[in-house]
């Protein structure tokens, strides 16, 4: 049996965490920088790797450029929210796990429908991939459910279990709203009752203005440029500092391979990108992902 | 006879990959079983989600003792050579006897390999399956190390005869074998004994499960069937749909549902597509209108409310993806309505076909120049072959097709005929990429034709100037497949085009600069192209598809004008029938004879025997007979082969048989006089010459 149903978006974001919580995951909150997805944080990224236990969940602000719509379309969004789970190794009972996250955020698993659909996971920006569902409740995709294979070029041993949740879609559902911008994003017998419109849609508005019309387009092949030498240059420095302290600095290399991801994100949504090139930009934020996974294999976290 | 029994339980299985697991788990557990010396009656394996299962019967209870007798050295061989031999015999020195032979007294050694029970086998026969196994895509979970198509969970491995049921000891990577699995996930969670696999599937079919995949699909079609029947409907039938369903439920529950009404008007193929693509859902289809008006979607539970809200969720996932659908087609109408297809296909230059061979629009812009070529040779008009090439691919820069790829060409039929087009060229959107494979139908409109052919062309020569060809298994850009369609084509519409032509001015139309395939003079022998090489390749596959004998091929590719198609294969398929007649046969037999005596003559004697025997040579009336009887099958070949009529000139040809076994019978070649041998050497080289005139019979295999 599930819980009753939640009352607003903020709702379901507090009963998973308190859920995954419950379950021994540190909360982590969101990584301070433009991502793509949840699997950038470096909670999930780097600590994939290496043979050290790892149990985190985290909200994770999420930024696809080419996704705005200006806030009027019902589902899509240029900025949205993932939940994020990731536990190394994974364990025998993450499935069951699973649908108790579903059950607490009310989904009745005895009315609906859930099924696991074949979905396997490839990042080419990340070098990563895995073999796992979408998982379906009553035909719609409410998470993707992953077993980590590869991340940055290197196999996961042990394997990490991922589970990711697009927030916004997942409580629609749950709260029965049609359109995005309707949600009650706090409870709506507050005081002040706001829904993610009040939120969210003249930001909508505008960042889908700048990505789409205005985003300075030299200005940011140039932040290309120089995310990706920044990271080299971090990578290239002898691990050994004036002091005789062993610091590699796989995190702050890492922080310029997001960087130019999501920099390429935007010129991608300013078209400028042709199809051809589209690759080898592709390629080379993956040469940065793979370098910085080497770097944190030779560190402490990464069971060096 | 034990059974056996395995279930190998885990988290979900792809369905597309759940048929081939089962029957790959059978062969290898069956033929490991067989190898280790075991027996069966019968097997069957079964697929759910999350289960494969194998059932044996009537398993020998052990293998058979195993004796092994070797033969050693000889009585009073030197010491360390009998011990040598019972050492490598396995077998104690005390052990060996010795024996009375032919050859006298010899060491023998016989050894003894106990049977062993059946348990002892499944158990290594399993693990081995399981390490082994070969999924299309395996992964590792958790800290362990073994290979699986997503983690494995539980082994049920059970021997089952008169006195019960016995579990085999067996351990895979921490997973131990036991006689217990589990039902449906969510409809009859825990877990339960079974004792054989009668009891497992009875157990199976209380805990909702249904084992049986095709028991399934058949569940689901007769409910799915029965619903739409009930309503006046006909749900369109989707095997390949059906088995995918039934490869995502173990408890397959069939729910009907309506589409909006103001989704009603779209292309049924749009709402074919988008329901099954994203949602797996079957379409029903309104047989008074042909409209698609409901869907049939497979639930995984039966619930209280009867699939209520099952199907309300369901309902309002397909108003969410058939909005945006309504919102592609809508804006491309009015693109159409602004532009045109021709404004829409503007955007091909900005898609790139092939880094060497420029853009989708250089390639249509390459189509269409060459369909207004073809056009005149298939019977169409080439300003209309033009106009449809131009506008034939637009619809890859359509938002549904953006969408829906599988819909390329019949959204650029819709979108044409609302621009009103000629049906012409509407019909040629979607024909132009056929036959795309070699079941696939083969357009008949000429304007279609045209720019099918016109495609096909531009892309073989394409790739062949850039040095794109297909190697071994490796095609990927499907160049077999567009042979094949020229060819089929082609022969469809039995037109007289010399390929060779229509490739010179296709290569002239691909760019220069990236060039680096071999050169194509314009004037070159078509023999030496190996785009014509391949053309030919795959045309003797197909024919030898239809029966027409490889060698006959052979013969008529040797032939003038091997490129024109049409008449290639009127020519082989005249051959082949004149080789099916008693007189074609041994006329090939005869012409062989006279070939070799002539070859060898020649090549002994340094010289080629074509200066035309002379009639007055000839002695006795079986000689003066072959004479006559060249010179009137010459008269009729020549014409019939001017006309085309090959099969008339064959028939003139098998004419020759009864005069050429009856000169051979009564003349001898190597005569005393030396100018007989050679006016007769002379003969059998007209005799040649009349016969390669018509097909090349030294290809033919005797």
């Amino acid at each position: 049996m599930s819980d009753p149903a939640p009352r607003s978006f903020q709702e379901v974001i507090l009963r998973l965490q308190t859920y995954w919580a419950g379950r021994g995951c540190a909360i982590l909150q969101p990584y301070d920088m433009e991502v793509g997805a949840g699997t950038f944080h470096p909670a999930t990224t780097l600590r994939a790797l290496g043979p050290r236990p790892w149990a985190v969940a985290y909200v994770q602000p999420s930024r696809r450029p080419t996704d705005g719509r200006y806030g009027d379309n019902p589902n899509r969004l240029q900025h949205y929210y993932q939940f994020q789970v990731l536990i190394k190794p994974s364990p025998p009972d993450l499935q069951e796990l699973y649908l108790g996250s579903l059950a607490a955020i009310g989904i009745d698993p005895s009315v609906h429908d859930i099924r696991f659909v074949e979905d396997d996971w490839e990042s080419p920006t990340l070098g990563a991939w895995g073999l796992g569902w979408e998982v379906w409740c009553d035909g719609m995709e409410v998470s993707q459910f992953t077993y980590f294979q590869q991340v940055g070029g290197h196999d996961c041993r042990p394997v990490s279990g991922e589970l990711t949740y697009g927030l916004e879609r997942l409580a629609m559902y749950v709260l029965g709203v049609d359109h995005v911008m309707d949600m009650p994003f706090n409870d709506p017998s507050a005081p002040q009752p706001l829904t993610y419109g009040d939120v969210f849609r003249q930001t909508e508005r505008e960042y889908s203005r700048w990505n789409f019309d205005l985003a300075d387009t030299d200005m940011l092949f140039q932040h290309f440029k120089d995310a990706e030498a920044e990271c080299a240059r971090i990578l290239a420095t002898d691990a050994t500092d004036g002091a005789g302290r062993v610091i590699p600095m796989a995190h702050p290399a890492y922080d310029q391979c997001i960087k130019a991801s999501h920099v390429f994100n935007l010129l991608d949504a300013r078209g400028v990108i042709s199809v051809t090139e589209r690759q080898a930009y592709i390629g080379r934020v993956r040469g940065l992902a793979k370098q910085c996974a080497d770097a944190f294999l030779t560190t402490e976290a990464g069971g060096a | 006879m034990p059974d056996l029994l395995i279930e190998l339980l885990s988290e979900e299985i792809p369905a597309r990959m759940q048929a081939r697991a089962a029957e790959d788990l059978k062969r290898l557990v069956t033929q490991g079983l067989v190898d280790a010396g075991l027996t069966y009656a019968g097997a069957r394996a079964f697929a759910t989600p999350r289960r494969l299962a194998l059932t044996v019967q009537g398993l020998t209870p052990a293998s058979a003792t195993k004796r092994e007798e070797r033969k050693g050295p000889r009585e009073g061989a030197p010491d360390a050579a009998v011990e040598g031999f019972a050492r490598s015999a396995g077998v104690a020195r005390d052990a060996l006897e010795l024996r009375e032979t032919p050859k006298g007294r010899v060491w023998f050694a016989v050894a003894e390999t106990p049977g062993r029970p059946a348990a002892a086998i499944v158990a290594e026969v399993l693990e081995a399956t399981v390490r082994g196994f070969t999924w299309p895509k395996s992964m590792r979970w958790g800290a362990g190390s073994l290979r699986w198509v997503r983690p494995l969970q539980s082994i049920l491995c059970l021997l089952t005869d008169e006195a019960g049921a016995q579990v085999v000891d067996l351990e895979i990577d921490g997973i131990r074998a036991s006689d217990r699995t589990q039902g449906h996930r969510f409809m009859a969670p825990g877990a339960f004994s079974v004792a054989s696999f009668d009891d497992y599937a009875a157990k199976l079919k209380r805990a909702y499960v249904i084992l049986d995949p095709e028991e399934r699909a058949d569940h689901i079609w007769v409910e799915a069937h029965n619903a739409a029947f009930a309503q006046g409907l006909e749900v369109v039938e989707d095997r390949g749909l059906l088995a995918e369903v039934a490869g995502l439920v173990e408890w397959p529950v069939v729910l009907m549902g309506a589409i909006a009404p103001e989704f009603l008007d779209l292309p049924p193929e749009v709402l074919q597509t988008s329901m099954r693509e994203h949602q797996k859902f079957f379409s029903v289809r309104n047989p008074a209108t042909g409209r698609i008006e409901k869907f049939v979607t497979v639930a995984n539970r039966e619930t209280a409310d009867h699939g209520a809200t099952i199907l309300a969720g369901n309902s309002k996932v397909l108003t969410a993806r058939l909005s945006d659908a309504k919102f592609f087609w809508e804006n491309d109408l009015r693109t159409v309505s602004q532009v045109g297809l021709e404004g829409m296909a503007e955007g091909l230059a900005n898609v790139t076909f092939h880094n060497k061979l420029g853009s989708q629009a250089d390639r249509v812009a390459r189509i269409a120049a060459l369909a207004r070529e073809i056009a005149p040779l298939v019977g169409a008009d080439p300003a209309l072959a033009e106009q449809a090439a131009r506008i034939c691919k637009a619809d890859l820069r359509s938002e549904m097709v953006g969408e829906f790829p599988e819909l390329q060409g019949l959204m650029g039929r819709y979108y044409a005929e609302a621009q009103g087009l000629p049906a012409e060229v509407a019909a040629a959107c979607p024909e132009h990429y056929q036959p795309l494979g070699p079941s696939d139908t083969v357009p008949t409109a000429p304007v279609s034709v045209a720019v099918a052919l016109a495609d096909k062309i531009d892309t073989l020569t394409g790739f062949w100037a850039i040095n794109e060809k297909p190697t071994g298994s490796k095609d990927p850009y499907a160049l077999r497949r567009a042979a094949l369609g020229v060819i089929r084509l082609v022969l469809m519409a039995r037109s007289r085009i010399a390929f060779s032509d229509l490739r010179h001015v296709a290569d002239g139309l691909i760019p220069e600069d990236h060039k680096t395939g071999e050169l194509v003079p314009e004037h070159a022998d078509p023999r030496h192209d190996s785009l014509l090489a391949f053309l030919h390749d795959r045309l003797k596959v197909h024919l030898r598809e239809q029966g027409v004998r490889h060698d006959v091929i052979d013969a008529c590719l040797a032939m003038p004008n091997a490129d024109d198609l049409t008449l290639l294969v009127a020519r082989a398929e005249a051959l082949q029938g004149m080789l099916a007649t008693e007189d074609g046969e041994n006329l090939v037999q005869g012409f062989r004879r006279a070939n070799n005596i002539l070859r060898q003559a020649e090549e002994r004697d340094g010289v080629e025997y074509s200066f035309g025997p002379d009639p007055r040579l000839a002695e006795g009336p079986e000689e003066r007979a072959l004479f006559a009887a060249l010179d009137a099958a010459d008269a009729a070949i020549r014409p019939a082969m001017e006309a085309e009529d090959f099969t008339a000139a064959m028939r003139a040809m098998a004419g020759l048989r009864a005069p050429i076994d009856a000169f051979f019978e009564a003349v001898q070649i190597n005569a005393e006089n030396e100018v007989l041998r050679r006016n007769r050497l002379n003969l059998l080289h007209r005799i040649r010459a009349t016969c390669l005139a018509v097909a090349d019979l030294t290809r033919l295999e005797g």
